[in-house]
């Protein structure tokens, strides 16, 4: 390649003999990619479905988790849920006939950190509010195998045993504020309150039962173009 | 003896026996969660041993504290005998090693108690965060410090690919892990929801596409030709993998979102550039095997170069299978089924344990100047991690597809055929067949470990002038 000149050398030839170069050749080619697919999304006017549609009024139902939930939504990070559960209809016919409505990134914009996940060991839950009573998921959740003989999914005994730290939701609702979800002054400091007494139980199965029917979907109205 | 005076391999001998002993220790959990999924009563209704809080154990111990110490050890032995230098600063390494140790100390106190941020394979809570970045800084710089003191004009192939490596994790850790802590061991991520996604999984793409690529091909470009005793194939090749490979690389995260919430645009993108990367990946897998050339026969007798070789076909099969699972179509059924869970481990089975493997033979021969213990057991070692590799992604494939076909499939009235729970109950046979092939590759591990523990006492024990003759072939 620089066999031609002596003097004049290949840009390769200059960052195989220059340690800074390299790290800064190297360094600017790596971060295009996720300068490209990332920061658009922070900007870009549609992504979010309600900046797309303002008219269609069913998108406004999405609001923060209650304190209750949130300490249920914490529970299923900690337990690892999302490893064998994914949070994400896609935009098929099977997809809306076993789970229901594909979903939309509006109902995930208070999710910090989102729990899409990446693997359905068991079925998605995107939308299994309300699809089972209370009285079913706590079984479910003691004995997995007494009401669904086949799964795989391991006991949680231990959510009857313990009970959700009041002042620790406060602080917690506080964080996500600081983050932008929009809670009010009420709401942070009923938190305590709000989760007064409760199992780590009845704060998982109050998470599962609002996973998407924050939104009352219009029959045959497109959401993605 | 010069050779030792003029190196630290002191670190670079810590770091490679400790990468034996987490891949024992990270295969094991693999072994033992991949059991609970056969048979679920493995979870003994203990929440410290539940599949959900040691599935993010394992994956941490095989990719950061084995893949972790082995890149590291690696990249310490390549960068001082290329540049024809001693390690810029021996305290930064030994501060490597010890801080590196701890992380995987706090994952393995943290993760069973469920202290996680829930994003793969960056579960590690924010003070564990802090601390990764420090250490990961004192690594890199030490690498770039060795560099900039070298005694050779140019530097080598291998290093580029371990320095892209090191600058492209220090990003994707540091923003991913942006968080806001609410007490010392819970914090929320400050992304939510569409962006969170994309910047976790151009996260969880390069941890495959920089920790698990970029470096273990550091290694390939040093130890293939080293063990083959032949130079690389092309240099022009290794230029255009190399650059190809860092612009590349980055943008594959989206195909983990195609059909999902995120923008069209971006998912897209990302199958596309995805498609492309066969090229260059190709591109590097030849350039490895053909380093060969002319040199074919030594397969037959150097099992340690079998290792690297192998490693280089399971790259390149991985490299082909991954665009494959990336376009569109495919990804409609391969997503959110084991066929992702059976590629991860054809690469990180196939291609990162067996390169790293070959790399760690080799490297403990040369730093206790001696041979291998046990020349057999280095075979035996061959072939269960090749079979045991095989077994797993075969039962992975077979239950993925089988997946993704029953969960579209219709009855002929035009309801869904199956429940999901059918398809969970027709997955138990593959399911065991998957740990019986990771436990088969579990026990090649350990016969390793023995292998290489007996080799380095034997090395100790040695007079040391019978040590200086062996050094010196």
């Amino acid at each position: 390649m620089a066999k031609k000149s002596n003097k004049r050398i290949s840009f390769q030839e200059w960052v195989e003999q220059n340690v800074w170069g390299l790290v800064l050749a190297t360094a600017l080619v790596v971060s295009v990619g996720g300068i490209v697919e990332i920061v658009p999304l922070f900007y870009l006017e549609n992504t979010f479905e309600d900046d797309v549609y303002p008219e269609y009024e069913e998108l406004q139902g999405v609001r923060p988790y209650t304190a209750l939930e949130l300490a249920g939504r914490d529970i299923y990070q900690r337990e690892g849920c999302y490893l064998c559960h994914s949070q994400m209809v896609r935009p098929f016919r099977d997809e809306k006939d076993r789970y229901g409505h594909y979903s939309l990134a509006v109902e995930s914009k208070y999710d910090h950190p989102f729990q899409w996940g990446s693997k359905r060991t068991g079925p998605d839950l995107a939308r299994v509010g309300g699809k089972y009573s209370d009285a079913w998921h706590i079984q479910h959740l003691r004995d997995p195998r007494s009401v669904v003989p086949e799964s795989v999914m391991p006991r949680y005994p231990w959510l009857d045993e313990s009970t959700i730290d009041g002042e620790g939701m406060e602080k917690r609702l506080k964080a996500m504020k600081v983050l932008g979800v929009p809670y009010s002054d009420e709401e942070i400091l009923g938190a305590a309150e709000a989760v007064e007494g409760k199992t780590e139980m009845q704060a998982l199965v109050a998470y599962l039962q609002v996973l998407g029917t924050m939104i009352q979907f219009e029959p045959g109205r497109d959401y993605r173009e | 003896m010069q050779a030792k005076q003029q190196y630290n391999f002191e670190v670079v001998k810590w770091f490679a026996y400790m990468a034996c002993v987490y891949l024992v220790a990270g295969t094991g959990m693999g072994v033992f969660i991949a059991s609970q999924l056969a048979w679920p009563d493995l979870n003994f209704d203990n929440p410290y041993i539940s599949f959900g809080r040691l599935r993010p154990l394992h994956t941490n111990t095989v990719i950061f504290a084995f893949g972790g110490s082995t890149l590291m050890a690696t990249a310490f032995y390549v960068v001082q005998r290329t540049s024809g230098v001693r390690l810029w600063s021996d305290k930064l390494a030994w501060f490597t090693f010890w801080g590196w140790n701890l992380i995987i100390l706090g994952a393995i106190i943290t993760l069973p108690l469920g202290l996680t941020q829930s994003k793969e394979y960056a579960e590690l809570e924010w003070p564990l965060d802090i601390l990764i970045a420090v250490v990961w800084i004192s690594y890199m710089f030490n690498f770039i410090m060795t560099l900039s003191v070298r005694k050779v004009s140019h530097i080598y192939v291998a290093n580029w690919f371990f320095l892209a490596m090191m600058i492209m994790i220090t990003y994707l850790h540091v923003v991913n892990s942006l968080s806001i802590p609410v007490s010392m061991w819970k914090s929320y991520s400050i992304f939510s929801g569409v962006q969170d996604a994309m910047i976790q999984w151009w996260w969880g793409h390069n941890a495959v596409g920089f920790f698990l690529t970029a470096g273990f091909l550091g290694i390939m470009y040093y130890f293939v030709p080293k063990q083959a005793n032949r130079p690389v194939y092309s240099y022009r090749l290794s230029v255009i993998h190399f650059w190809a490979l860092v612009f590349g690389y980055v943008w594959l995260g989206a195909h983990h979102l195609q059909y999902t919430a995120l923008p069209d645009w971006t998912g897209s993108l990302g199958a596309a550039i995805s498609l492309a990367m066969i090229i260059p990946s190709w591109g590097g897998a030849l350039n490895g095997m053909f380093t060969l050339s002319g040199a074919w026969d030594k397969l037959r007798t150097d099992y340690i170069l079998r290792f690297l070789i192998v490693s280089l076909a399971f790259y390149a099969m991985s490299t082909f299978e991954g665009p494959v699972m990336a376009s569109k179509t495919v990804n409609a059924l391969s997503h959110y089924t084991d066929w992702t869970i059976g590629h991860v481990h054809s690469g990180a089975l196939g291609w990162v344990a067996m390169v790293s493997v070959g790399a760690l033979y080799h490297m403990v021969e040369r730093m206790w100047g001696t041979t291998m213990y046990s020349v057999k057991l280095v075979n035996l070692h061959f072939w269960m991690a090749t079979i045991g590799t095989a077994i797993y992604i075969t039962a992975m494939w077979v239950s993925g597809i089988m997946q993704g076909l029953m969960w579209r499939a219709y009855d002929e009235y035009g309801n869904l055929a199956y429940t999901f729970v059918e398809s969970v109950a027709q997955m138990h046979p593959y399911y065991a067949m998957r740990a019986i092939g990771g436990l088969i590759f579990f026990l090649g591990a350990v016969i390793m470990l023995f292998n290489v523990t007996v080799t380095i006492r034997r090395a100790i024990a040695k007079p040391s002038a019978e040590m200086a003759t062996a050094a010196n072939i």
